[in-house]
């Protein structure tokens, strides 16, 4: 059987973790077997849908004390209901939470683990797994070699696809060790698209000049729903939050569509942001770096293009 | 206090990604190698921090790898460490280098553990989960701010769309990424120090690795940009909307 850790944040399931069940669904499928889920904690979702998506039964494990994360606690609980259920794969998505459990929980079963997988196994012989490394300037094939095998998938790496099911609910009786953290404070910030999730992410470098002309790359961007990014020196300045920081040594995204605007291309900007499906580039300079490695391509200033574009978008939605 | 700090070694962000062999093996020839930016900028330099503030700390450098990683271990003596280990082996495996770094800490008793968040080379993010199942020890990821208080830890961590706070009794492992520190240039002095400050080699201990890299590949090249005029936006709307379809 292969299980799914269901992931959620503020009592709904992640849109990752519809990506986690619909490739768990297809690794199931190529070992022959079922597809199911472990929900740790509650959330407001009707758990009978996911069998839309190809779980046929969700182990719940329902304690109050799950309310609050401890990644100790949770991959306690995970890796005994691994050995209560004799489930052959776990699947993760590569999240915060899955990066903090995933490794945690494959030492305690002595499982292999390829964490920020982004296709499916190859399971003609022995059991390989495609991973990004060098931050998303090349590709591992790997090999889990233990019985047991564990895979966290990148967010936006493999499609949700709904079949027709229903998936039945039952309670999963495993003790809940008490947890050594006590939580002080959680800060969300409100109503913004998680990076990692968005399908479009509009993104500022240096070329914008300072903070306060961030007013066109957020314009854009709620037109199209997107999340907004930047260029590591954008944040080191602190015009933008450091969470917007992506790249080599920030956030690795692979949107749909990342539009960059006014930056320049330089290889640790691109190791984060090369797997996108589609970029756009703007720039004033038919020089820049980034050109080369785009998909569509505007050479002009930004404080020009960018109001332009997205007027134009406008029309498109309103049309 | 015993802190011990988990360094890496890997690729300048600047090196080409090339391989060989089949494309089994990466291509190191010319390769500048560094400290792993996020175990350097932010897990050592807090330590050091810490040990600043109550200078009976002991701060230890680990590390899995062979000889060529001397280099490395030194500058991070030279940023400030007290003394460091090599496990004398090379793998790929992160329950393998996970393990032997767990068996230097059962013999060291350590208060707090720091790795980075993730080695921009293999992109794990997974030894310090291990580590700390194979130490029995909470796990506190991706810390963003990290304060010790008398036998508590106060950290910070990312979580989805924002962040929390986490008090903690010590010990624990943390991986630490921006937020924690800010980068240090090791100066003169340090430099000196560090040639005189102990670098233990231990052979490894005999664990198997569960998984194994059988080949690499690089991402397919970009067709070539198409290019529209900045006055014709509509253009890039149409193709982005059509062709590509994405809006
Ligand atoms: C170890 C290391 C790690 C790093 N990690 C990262 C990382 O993770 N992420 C990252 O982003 N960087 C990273 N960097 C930094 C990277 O090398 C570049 O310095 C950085 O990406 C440049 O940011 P930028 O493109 O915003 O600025 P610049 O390189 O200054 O580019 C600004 C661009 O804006 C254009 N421009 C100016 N005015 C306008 C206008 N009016 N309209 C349109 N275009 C305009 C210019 O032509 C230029 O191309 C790292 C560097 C090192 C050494
Ligand atoms: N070979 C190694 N030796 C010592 N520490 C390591 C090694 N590999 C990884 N680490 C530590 O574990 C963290 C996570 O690495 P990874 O799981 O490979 O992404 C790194 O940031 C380091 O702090």
């Amino acid at each position: 059987m292969v299980l799914v850790f269901i992931d959620h944040s503020d009592k709904q399931i992640k849109k990752s973790t519809y990506e986690a069940i619909s490739y768990a669904a297809e690794v199931a499928k190529q070992i022959n077997t079922t597809t199911e889920g472990l929900l740790l904690g509650n959330v407001s979702d009707n758990l009978a849908d996911l069998g839309n998506y190809g779980l046929t039964k969700i182990h719940h494990v329902a304690n109050d004390a799950l309310n609050n994360f401890d990644a100790q606690v949770y991959a306690q609980v995970v890796a005994e209901a691994v050995n209560q259920l004799h489930a052959d794969a776990l699947i993760f998505s590569h999240t915060q939470t899955g990066k903090s459990i995933a490794p945690f929980v494959a030492a305690k079963l002595k499982a292999g683990l390829v964490s920020g997988a982004v296709a499916l196994p190859v399971t003609s012989n022995g059991f390989v797994v495609k991973k990004n490394v060098f931050s998303g300037k090349a590709f591992a094939n790997v090999a889990i070699n233990s019985p047991i095998k564990i895979i966290s998938l990148n967010p936006n790496s493999f499609p949700v696809k709904k079949v027709e099911g229903n998936a039945s609910v039952e309670t999963l009786n495993i003790n809940v060790p008490s947890s050594k953290i006590k939580i002080t404070a959680t800060n969300k910030v409100e109503g913004e698209v998680p990076l990692t999730e968005a399908e479009i992410v509009v993104s500022g470098g240096r070329g914008l000049k300072g903070p306060e002309n961030w007013k066109i790359v957020e314009d854009l961007a709620h037109e199209l729903h997107a999340a907004t990014a930047c260029s590591r020196p954008v944040a080191d300045a602190g015009w933008r939050p450091h969470h917007e920081h992506v790249g080599q040594t920030g956030i690795q995204i692979a949107p749909n569509l990342y539009i960059a605007i006014g930056i320049s291309g330089a290889i640790q900007h691109l190791a984060g942001v090369n797997r996108s499906k589609h970029i756009v580039v703007i720039n004033k300079d038919p020089e820049a770096p980034f050109f080369k490695a785009a998909d569509y391509g505007i050479v002009g200033d930004a404080f020009e293009v960018v109001p332009k574009l997205t007027e134009a978008i406008k029309k498109l939605k309103g049309s | 206090m015993k802190i011990l700090v988990c360094i890496s070694k890997t690729p300048d962000t600047t090196s080409k990604i090339s391989f060989k062999d089949d494309n089994t093996k990466y291509e190191e020839s010319g390769v500048q190698w560094i400290i792993n930016p996020y175990d350097e900028w932010y897990a050592l330099v807090r330590a050091i921090e810490l040990k600043e503030k109550n200078p009976s700390a002991q701060l230890h450098i680990v590390n899995v790898g062979g000889a060529d990683n001397d280099p490395i271990i030194r500058k991070a003596l030279a940023l400030g460490g007290d003394e460091a280990i090599r496990i004398n082996t090379t793998s790929d495996d992160s329950y393998y280098i996970a393990s032997q770094i767990a068996e230097v800490a059962r013999q060291n008793n350590y208060d707090l553990i720091l790795t980075g968040k993730e080695t921009i080379d293999y992109n794990s993010s997974s030894v310090g989960g291990m580590l700390a199942a194979l130490l029995d020890l909470p796990f506190i990821s991706l810390a963003t701010k990290f304060e010790l208080n008398e036998n508590t830890a106060t950290v910070t961590r990312e979580i989805e769309g924002g962040e929390e706070v986490d008090e903690i009794n010590l010990p624990v492992v943390v991986s630490c990424q921006k937020g924690v520190a800010e980068q240090r240039i090791p100066n003169m002095r340090g430099i000196m120090a560090a040639r005189t400050k102990p670098l233990k080699v231990v052979e490894p201990a005999a664990v198997d690795a569960l998984t194994e890299i059988v080949s690499f590949e690089l991402p397919p090249a970009k067709a070539g940009v198409k290019l529209i005029p900045a006055d014709n936006v509509e253009e890039l709307v149409r193709l982005l909307h059509e062709e590509a379809k994405v809006i």
